[in-house]
């Protein structure tokens, strides 16, 4: 679909090692920004459009630049190595997997008994697993494993890996290339993975009048028994939280992204509540709080080594927040009523 | 001098002592704190005790930079609060990550109106049934006899009151010693000996060292100490697991190996790079502590105060955690003593030095 | 203070959405204090300046929480059914036979899959709630809507039911405390605070933006008196509570002293507490910024967090006169 989207997709970087992200995006935004840092955490923070006048409403929009993967604990001398999970990978998918280990991008696999000696009663632990280098050496305590799939198109959708978030950062990368009358700063945070570590440190530096966080977010839309939530459906638009389990989103932003869509025909839809968390979890308690929402695109299966999202949900995603930017969300929030 | 001086070694040991013996349960620290500021008045040129009750000394560096080094070590060890009286006996309830399983006939002491010893009472196996006999205790099943009458006690202990562990701190085989609440004074006594190392030595930055309260139950003394000290640099000192039978050895390290310099998202690279460099240049051994989440330190609350402070971590590996019958080895305490105060000495004037990516 | 139990007990206010509490609540504080706002949050904040200056006069924050526990809708069945996830710590085992009541007055039942003969244990995959509706279409709930428990508000003697004294006597005690405070050294800041059930959330901000120098929460705590309940002195009638710790927070000594020498000059009755589980928003308020002395004067409640909640009305009438005491002198230096 596009070239930075397949550049983050293919980049590696979990939670403290974010710093290939990092430089794409740096690299990208340069030409479009005014100001550029990076702080003590390893947050990219950009600027743009800050008139000084204190005024205007200052906007925030988070993306997460780590992934979920491993960190290599002890390299055995026999070429397999020990490791466990930065943030949260279902143990159940990882046996036989491909995954690429430190900064040299090292390939291994992920062990799995021959099938004559498995039992299928019980979820190995990651603790147990055991990956296999072919004994390449140069492989050190502390090391990232990341997963390896390739960036594709798969019919009509996307297929890469670590689309959570790094749609989010794309979403967020095109959105700082337009113009609008707010104060506009963009974080590309680190750490959400492991706790929303970076996103509260760089909400109390920034201090927005208001915040969204831009993520890619659960699908379950595969066919079903009963009739439950599918948390999120591809090619239905991009998903807007009014709550999850890290925060209760604002509900005056809640409406004017949703009053924003239906204004301009986006589609958009309600992300099952009560699952997951995002940055705003960490920005909307920094200092004396910050009004913020969570808005994402669709993506099955994120947190295994190949995520499947529809390229029309990105676009309606950038649209939304586009327009949403020229118009309310850009403006001061009025105080919150009572709709009885 | 690079070896290990066995008469430094001997004099951690009777500070060790002295520290480990003396109570300081979570949210009640005020005698541990007494005893660490008399140790810790004559290292530093200010001493400062804040709301929640952390103990901060300033030592002041050479340079006019007004750089600020947060040095944190917890004070507080986890115990045993009074829920309720019952019939002459202490109910009680556990303050931060009690090892239940090694409470049972233990000896604590119930700081009630005066300081009353008493056990952990369990009932004997011989009137018990096979399959009760099988079965951990539980926190029901346990009380605190202090050996007197029901009134007597009214009077003596209520509700809220706190309970330490009574063991004393002893010497055991090969330069290693044993007691209750080595997590952390073990790292108290490498503040003070990393202190008393820096009379001797030029150091540019400030040197706020941290004695913190409330760790056990949630980091709550580093986070407003963080706040309120807004340092440049944080380093954390804790304890940490040390290989022993049950422990993973992917997450566990030798008794004796020296200071574990922290790795992981926790840790800033770039300082943490400092702290090897040093360990390497001053001979002193280390081995790293792979974190690859939350260190479970102070280390965890000092990065996220405020817009965020680069923060490093040193740990000393001990055995048996959060039970009375701690161990460490004493030569440990020495080497990451020596560690911290060669990295306060090596810490830059221009904070661009520590930049991630190489650039602001 | 009764009357005024009942009325906040039957407003709506599920975390995240306590506009019409704040206004009952805005409404009731008119003419108590000198100043009222409304912060980023939406926590609501009173403040009442000292009635005579004194060097023992302090600026103390008083927290009750507006929010109670509820439930959202997650999914609209196509038969109507609803499925839905927990706001706060609901206990799943009381939702079977509880009712619940949504903000437009659309009323919820609770039902679980399979037969009602052969019960297993209520999981939220298994329950869904009945909105009255034979198809999506016809539902008038959607998803993200939120409901609350209700049942009549009760008394026997002066032992009060409802499914939300957890924190609603505790937001009548601060009013009333507002309404007995004749004169003060102090500045009282009387927060009614949000999202306190979903983590102390509005006292994390209202402690950060206001900086008082104490802090003293306002709300329920469990008991150990009823038949093998976890042991803990706690029980009803006995008095308010004086907080020593609970999961998240040690009261500072010095603030609790202050409860406890003002409950004795006054011959208050009231019982020290220590609590397993559970926290308020003290606790948040008292690692904001660089620290802040913090307590809590609890309300015994029996079964809180279920939809039937019991506390002793003489409990609450000490609280407020512990609070209007302590408050009326200094804080000891």
């Amino acid at each position: 679909m596009n070239e930075l989207l397949e550049k983050l997709s293919r980049a590696r970087g979990v939670a403290g090692h974010e710093g290939e992200v990092r430089a794409i995006l740096r690299e990208a935004l340069a030409p479009y920004v005014e100001a550029l840092t990076v702080d003590s955490i390893g947050n990219l923070i950009v600027r743009k459009g800050g008139s000084g006048d204190r005024g205007q409403q200052r906007v925030m929009l988070a993306a997460h630049m780590d992934e979920v993967g491993g960190m290599v604990m002890r390299a055995n001398a026999d070429g397999t190595v020990k490791f466990r999970s930065v943030g949260g990978l279902d143990p159940r998918i990882l046996p036989g997997k491909r995954v690429r280990i430190g900064a040299q991008s090292v390939p291994g696999v992920i062990m799995r008994a021959p099938h004559a000696a498995r039992s299928g009663k019980r979820v190995a632990p990651i603790s147990d697993l055991l990956i296999d280098t072919g004994g390449a050496g140069g492989i050190l305590p502390g090391d990232m494993i990341t997963f390896e799939s390739e960036y594709e198109e798969y019919g009509r959708l996307l297929k890469g890996k670590a689309f959570d978030d790094r749609v989010g950062c794309y979403v967020l990368a095109e959105l700082m290339k337009g113009d609008y009358e707010c104060e506009l700063v963009g974080v590309f945070t680190v750490q959400e993975e492991i706790g929303l570590r970076g996103a509260g440190v760089a909400a109390y530096a920034v201090e927005p009048d208001v915040a969204v966080a831009l993520e890619g977010t659960v699908a379950d839309d595969l066919p079903k028994q009963h009739d439950v939530s599918p948390t999120t459906g591809l090619g239905k638009g991009p998903s807007i939280s009014v709550m999850d389990r890290s925060a209760h989103a604002d509900r005056r932003l809640v409406r004017i992204l949703t009053e924003t869509a239906t204004a301009h025909d986006i589609p958009w839809q309600f992300k099952q509540p009560g699952v997951g968390g995002t940055d705003v979890g960490t920005i909307h308690l920094a200092r004396e709080g910050v009004p913020a929402v969570a808005v994402a695109v669709p993506c099955r299966y994120i947190h295994t080594p190949a995520a499947l999202m529809d390229p029309a949900d990105v676009k309606n995603a950038i649209e939304l927040m586009s327009r949403a930017l020229s118009g309310p969300l850009g403006r001061p929030l009025e105080a919150e009523r009572s709709e009885a | 001098m690079n070896s290990d001086d066995k008469s430094s070694e001997s004099d951690s040991f009777s500070l060790l002592k002295e520290l480990s013996e003396t109570p300081g349960v979570s949210g009640q620290e005020d005698r541990i704190r007494a005893r660490v500021s008399d140790h810790l008045a004559p290292l530093v040129d200010e001493l400062h005790t804040d709301i929640l009750g952390n103990l901060t000394g300033l030592k002041r560096g050479s340079s006019s930079s007004g750089r600020r080094v947060m040095v944190a070590a917890h004070m507080d060890e986890i115990g045993l609060i009074v829920t309720r009286l019952e019939k002459g006996f202490v109910r009680f309830a556990p303050v931060g990550g009690v090892d239940l399983g090694a409470l049972p006939a233990q000896e604590v002491t119930v700081h009630g109106r005066s300081d009353l010893p008493g056990l952990v009472a369990s009932r004997p196996p011989h009137v018990l049934s096979q399959e009760e006999r099988g079965k951990p205790f539980a926190q029901a099943d346990l009380f605190i006899d202090v050996g007197l009458a029901a009134d007597r006690l009214a009077e003596l202990v209520s509700v809220g009151d706190f309970i330490s562990v009574r063991q004393s701190a002893d010497r055991l085989g090969n330069g290693q010693a044993t007691g209750k609440a080595f997590d952390n004074r073990v790292s108290v006594v490498v503040l003070l000996q990393a202190l008393r190392i820096l009379q001797g030595r030029s150091h540019g930055w400030d040197v706020f060292a941290v004695v913190t309260v409330q760790e056990e139950i949630g980091l709550r003394g580093a986070k407003t100490a963080a706040f309120r000290v807004e340092p440049d640099v944080g380093i954390a000192l804790d304890v940490t697991y040390a290989e022993q039978p049950g422990a993973t050895p992917e997450e566990s390290l030798a008794m004796g190996s020296g200071p574990a310099i922290g790795l992981g998202p926790n840790l800033h690279p770039v300082l943490r790079k400092l702290l090897v460099d040093t360990a390497e240049r001053d001979e002193i051994p280390y081995t790293n502590e792979v974190l690859p989440g939350n260190s479970g330190t102070d280390a965890w609350a000092m990065q996220v105060s405020q817009s965020g402070i680069p923060t490093a971590l040193i740990s000393v590996p001990i055995r048996n955690m959060h039970t009375p019958a701690e161990t460490v080895a004493l030569k440990d305490i020495e080497r990451s003593a020596r560690l911290l105060a060669g990295t306060i000495c090596e810490l830059p004037d221009d904070l661009t030095a520590l930049a991630l990516d190489g650039e602001a | 203070m009764r009357a005024l139990i009942e009325e906040l007990c039957g407003v709506f206010g599920p975390s995240g959405q306590e506009e019409r509490i704040r206004e009952v609540i805005s409404g009731q504080l008119d003419g108590l204090v000198d100043e009222m706002r409304t912060d980023r949050l939406g926590n609501l904040i009173g403040v009442k300046r000292p009635t005579v200056s004194s060097e023992g006069g302090k600026r103390i924050m008083l927290a009750a929480h507006m929010d109670e526990i509820g439930v959202m809708v997650t999914h609209v069945d196509a038969q109507g059914f609803c499925r839905f996830t927990t706001i706060g710590g609901v206990l799943m085992n009381s939702l079977i036979g509880s009712r619940v009541h949504f903000a437009n007055g659309v009323e919820g039942a609770f039902g679980m899959e399979g037969s009602p003969l052969a019960r297993e244990r209520p999981t939220p995959q298994k329950l869904f709630l009945d909105v009255g509706a034979d198809s999506k279409e016809d539902a008038q709930v959607q998803v993200g809507d939120t409901a609350v428990f209700r049942s009549s508000f009760g008394e026997v003697g002066d032992r009060l039911f409802a499914a939300n004294l957890d924190d609603r006597i505790g937001c009548a005690v601060l009013i009333q405390t507002l309404r007995e405070l004749e004169s003060s050294p102090h500045e009282i800041l009387a927060v009614f605070t949000v999202q306190e059930e979903v983590g102390v959330r509005g006292a994390t901000t209202a402690g950060y933006g206001l900086e008082p120098e104490i802090i003293l929460a306002i709300d329920v705590t469990a008991t150990g008196d009823f038949p093998q309940a976890t042991p803990m002195e706690v029980a009803l009638g006995k008095g308010a509570a004086i907080k020593v710790m609970d999961r998240r927070m040690i009261a500072h000594p010095k603030v609790r002293g202050w409860l406890e020498d003002t409950a004795q000059a006054f011959d208050i009755p009231y019982q020290l507490e220590v609590l397993e589980f559970g926290s308020t928003d003290a606790a948040a308020v008292q690692v904001s910024r660089a620290g802040v002395p913090a307590g809590t004067v609890s309300i015994p409640c029996r079964y809180v967090h279920s939809p039937s909640q019991v506390a002793d009305y003489n409990d609450a009438l000490g609280a407020v006169r512990l609070l209007v005491n302590a408050l009326s002198g200094e804080y000891p230096s």
